[in-house]
């Protein structure tokens, strides 16, 4: 379950920002993650609340937003949705994809105080 | 597993060896893990938005343009009616667009200068577990070990045995147990580089855990994720497992002397794998009955050439 490591890396994001904010608590951190990036949602919120104990992070609840997939076709020479690796063009049918947009992994903003 | 933190890292060990670093909680308790060079990115920005609060009692509403810069330290109701207790100090947000992989990457970046600055050929090999890697390994190192200096560093949770069977075809490896943990990751390797020491211009082959899930996220620093896939598996598996075979340049499909006896579809399989990477080269081997061996290891030949090329390019400096 690779989701530990990930949570492990945002408590370490997380416990560097409250450091460089003088931050008593962190109250929530807010992620963004792409529908295709590699991470399984509830088993990074196990994790988190796993990881977060004893830090700085230990109250704060995590807040995902999930951004849409998306694909360059190159038969359509267009940009097209993408709801899954592995998925077709909805347009085409072609799997001739390029994913541009949904492989994202991001802490995006961290609500302290 | 560190029972403090629950981190998973502290019980990776590269041959016996942990490697501990002291690792400091908020309440002050310290223990030692496996939380290594610290690279602290700490800009902020403040996170300026309107809204309507209220004063000490006296109520009155903000308009849309009333807008309060960083560090604004009173406190006020959110619009999604959010309001904070009383007695709690304010909070604010504080945007760091970081990817949650910044650390890993940085020392996947540290180990592919690395590699690169000496001409070293580096390929992580990825598979589920009994896909025949080990074999594929030791069948293609008696035959390049005689032209091409080869080094290999295994990831298992448990036991040296890979290293061991390494070993016994005369190139130097180093085993990573990564106990609890199912993957390797980029810090890990860069310390087995080191304890290593992998001769310029040579290859060196990473064996990954066993694991067709965890190792797709995390880039080690290679030249390549090679994805082993043996013909005694489902030919679905591309599209089962996606993300490793769209991380992955090359499929190497394997134990295809078992194919008279078997009900495999290696078309199909093929289709799979490139619906979810159509840029995925396809080669199918035999490590055990030589098959395919001359140009699997054709390919791994010209790329150890390349990376040696590379090296000698002069680098261009920018002005």
């Amino acid at each position: 379950m690779h989701e530990m490591s990930l949570a492990e890396g945002i408590v370490q994001i997380v416990e560097t920002t409250a450091r460089a904010n003088d931050a008593g608590t962190v109250r929530a951190v807010w992620l963004e993650l792409g529908v295709l990036s590699h991470v399984e949602h509830d088993a990074l919120r196990f994790s988190f609340d796993v990881v977060k104990r004893g830090t700085v992070a230990d109250g704060a609840r995590l807040e995902i937003r999930t951004t849409p997939g998306r694909a360059w076709c190159m038969p359509c020479g267009d940009s097209v949705d993408l709801a899954r690796l592995g998925d077709p063009c909805p347009r085409c049918g072609s799997h001739q994809l390029q994913v541009t947009q949904g492989e994202e992994m991001r802490v995006k903003e961290v609500e302290i105080a | 597993m560190c029972t403090t933190c629950g981190c998973g890292n502290g019980e990776t060990k590269i041959e016996g060896e942990a490697h501990g670093h002291e690792h400091r909680h908020a309440d002050g308790t310290a223990h030692s893990h496996d939380h290594d060079h610290d690279h602290d990115h700490d800009h902020d920005h403040g996170h300026d938005h309107t809204h309507d609060h209220d004063h000490d009692g006296r109520g009155h509403d903000h308009g849309p343009d009333h807008v309060h810069g960083p560090g604004c330290g009173h406190d006020h109701v959110h619009h999604d009616g959010h309001a904070h207790a009383p007695g709690l100090p304010p909070s604010r947000m504080v945007q760091i667009e970081q990817d949650i992989l910044a650390k890993n990457n940085q020392h996947a970046r540290f180990n592919r200068e690395f590699l690169a600055e000496r001409g070293i050929f580096a390929v992580n090999l990825v598979s589920s577990p009994g896909s025949g890697k080990t074999t594929l390994l030791t069948e293609s190192i008696k035959r390049l070990l005689p032209s091409l200096p080869i080094t290999v560093i295994e990831g298992d949770q448990q036991t040296t045995n890979d290293a061991e069977r390494i070993r016994a075809t005369g190139a130097p490896a180093l085993q990573i147990n990564t106990g609890k943990g199912c993957h390797l990751d980029a810090s890990m390797v860069e310390r087995a580089l080191e304890r290593l020491q992998p001769p310029e211009e040579s290859v060196l082959f990473i064996e990954n855990v066993g694991n067709l899930v965890c190792p797709a996220a995390f880039d080690l620093g290679e030249a390549h994720k090679v994805v082993v896939l043996s013909v005694t598996e489902g030919e679905d598996k591309p599209l089962k497992y996606p993300d490793m075979f769209k991380a992955a340049t090359l499929m190497l499909l394997n134990k295809v002397d078992l194919l008279p006896y078997l009900t495999y579809d290696v078309a199909k399989c093929i289709e799979y794998a490139r619906r979810v990477n159509p840029g995925i080269e396809v080669l199918q081997v035999s490590a055990t009955k030589g098959d395919g061996m001359d140009t699997w290891l054709a390919w791994v030949r010209l790329h150890a050439v390349t990376a040696r090329h590379a090296r000698a390019q002069p680098k261009v400096v920018a002005e």
